[in-house]
């Protein structure tokens, strides 16, 4: 069986002030299996984030299924699953990063990568080694371990995301436009990390702008053009 | 697997009416305001549930029933009618609004904590911190004076108050101090349930910040399950696991809380996020 299975998959906003349904993405299907890559492209608003958002039930999806074969429940159906289930594989099996960081006040770049950690109930002694060891797997300097990330550049930022993100070893990872607003070195180093975690099995959906950018890392590619696959 | 969860706390149907009401109250509310008979409906068929170690916020306008909720859990108001259960108190078997009086003492002091928007109504303002929290260990049957002196630094030094100040009445703290204070007076007997009513409103950027890495910190050392109102949607963001939104006294939207940020459903919860600045 895939690791994951979208079948059919729509998502319309509904604006109840301007009376107004925007369809964002229809009819989207496909598969993911253990250990593949999978980028989506497309314009801006083609629908590209819907699609992870969809997954991570960020989005309520309209129509379609979303079946996660999940190492806790079995299959589960993303778009019908309970808020706490998706809470529990969203800590302990389903990971997304974006371009943005979302740190609570007064937190190190350290303590957010051993946050991830803390929920899961680890230790803080190896909560604290194991985020020490992703930090460095993510060549941030240890100069900034210590210190709040509010001053990263996008770069940093990105790094520290994929840390916190990967420090839980996740089955499945969401990269929703990570590589957005980097330039060429970083996006080569930010490459070269997404090859590495390839070869641990963790399955990625990613949204990338730049075609270059995709080859040798993804397996497949689609793209997106007004909420719909095109060949 | 499934998820087996009970939790810490269930609320089914929880009312609260200022007024006797009439048959017209069903259709003929203004917000929750009856034209008819004039009765206000504060809360009307509130359900809800906590699960251990959550943090569910609750967002709404000013009237909109939040405070009503927390105070009706904290035996400040009477319901209407409802149900509460606590999975400590009677197994769940029966609601604290049936508890007798020596029981909700016991629910209020071991079971649960309360930290209330305005810090009067949770602290002896002349009595000193360490005093506050002596207090609630008192009712917890502690005796041991080294013991509970061992315990209030404890706690204040979780929130970040120099022992050396515990001597002081909470009337001569700054607003942030006397939060803090609150939460470790909350937290003195380690319930499962903490009730945050608005704890960072009024205060200043730094002391919010340092107020919500405490909550953080909390959840994650004590695995105590918070019910936290707030009108601030970035407080909310960044504490509550699942988000309730409320208006007029009913529940209108509950969900995760970064669907109910990006993905809104109702009328109020969209107008809600839009005047997000």
């Amino acid at each position: 069986m895939a690791l994951l299975k979208i079948d059919k998959l729509s998502k319309n906003f509904y604006l109840h002030a301007q009376d107004r349904q925007i369809s964002s993405c229809q009819d989207i299907s496909f598969d993911l299996k253990q250990g593949e890559f999978i980028g989506i492209v497309g314009l801006s608003g083609a629908g590209k984030s819907t699609i992870l958002k969809c997954i991570h039930r960020t989005y309520l999806p309209l129509t379609g299924e979303i079946v996660y074969d999940s190492r806790a429940f079995g299959p589960v159906n993303l778009a019908a699953a309970t808020e706490r289930e998706i809470l529990y594989l969203r800590k302990y099996e389903i990971g997304y990063v974006s371009q943005f960081l979302n740190v609570m006040p007064r937190t190190t770049a350290k303590e957010h990568v051993m946050s991830a950690l803390l929920e899961m109930n680890e230790d803080p002694a190896r909560a604290e080694t194991a985020a020490e060891e992703m930090l460095a797997y993510f060549r941030l300097p240890a100069a900034l371990w210590d210190i709040y990330p509010n001053t990263f550049s996008g770069g940093e930022r990105l790094r520290l995301n994929l840390a916190h993100t990967m420090v839980k070893h996740p089955r499945l990872m969401l990269l929703d436009e990570p590589t957005a607003s980097l330039d060429n070195k970083t996006k080569l180093l930010v490459k070269d990390m997404l090859i590495r975690l390839k070869n641990t099995e963790t399955s990625m959906i990613g949204i990338f702008h730049d075609l270059e950018f995709m080859e040798g890392v993804c397996d497949r590619v689609y793209n997106i053009s007004e909420g719909a696959f095109v060949c | 697997m499934r998820l087996t969860e009970t939790p810490v706390l269930t609320v089914r149907g929880l009312t609260v009416r200022y007024g006797d009401g009439c048959p017209a109250c069903g259709t003929s509310l203004e917000k929750n305001r009856c034209t008819a008979c004039g009765t206000v409906w504060a809360l009307r068929n509130v359900s809800l549930e906590l699960f251990p170690g959550e943090v569910l916020g609750i967002v709404g306008e000013s009237g909109s029933g939040k405070s009503t909720l927390m105070k009706s859990l904290y035996f400040d108001l009477t319901p209407t009618e409802g149900t509460a259960r606590l999975r400590d108190y009677r197994d769940g078997g029966a609601s604290i609004w049936e508890a007798s009086g020596a029981e909700r003492r016991m629910i209020k002091n071991l079971l649960m904590g309360m930290v209330y928007q305005n810090p009067v109504l949770g602290l002896r303002m002349d009595f000193s911190a360490a005093s506050n929290i002596a207090e609630k260990l008192i009712a917890a049957e502690n005796r041991n004076a080294a013991k509970m002196t061992g315990r209030v630094t404890e706690l204040l030094d979780a929130v970040e108050i120099l022992t050396s100040r515990m001597g002081e009445a909470p009337k001569n703290f700054s607003g942030g101090m006397q939060q803090r204070v609150q939460i470790s007076k909350a937290l003195a007997n380690n319930p499962a349930l903490l009730l945050l009513d608005e704890v960072t409103t009024g205060l200043d950027l730094s002391v919010q910040a340092k107020v919500l890495d405490l909550i953080r910190k909390i959840k994650a050392r004590y695995g105590v399950s918070i019910l936290l109102v707030s009108h601030d949607l970035a407080v909310i963001r960044m504490l509550a696991d699942r988000t309730i939104v409320m208006l007029d006294g009913q529940i209108v939207e509950i969900g995760l809380t970064d669907q109910i940020l990006e993905d809104p459903q109702h009328p109020y919860t969209q107008q809600l996020v839009h005047s997000l600045i």
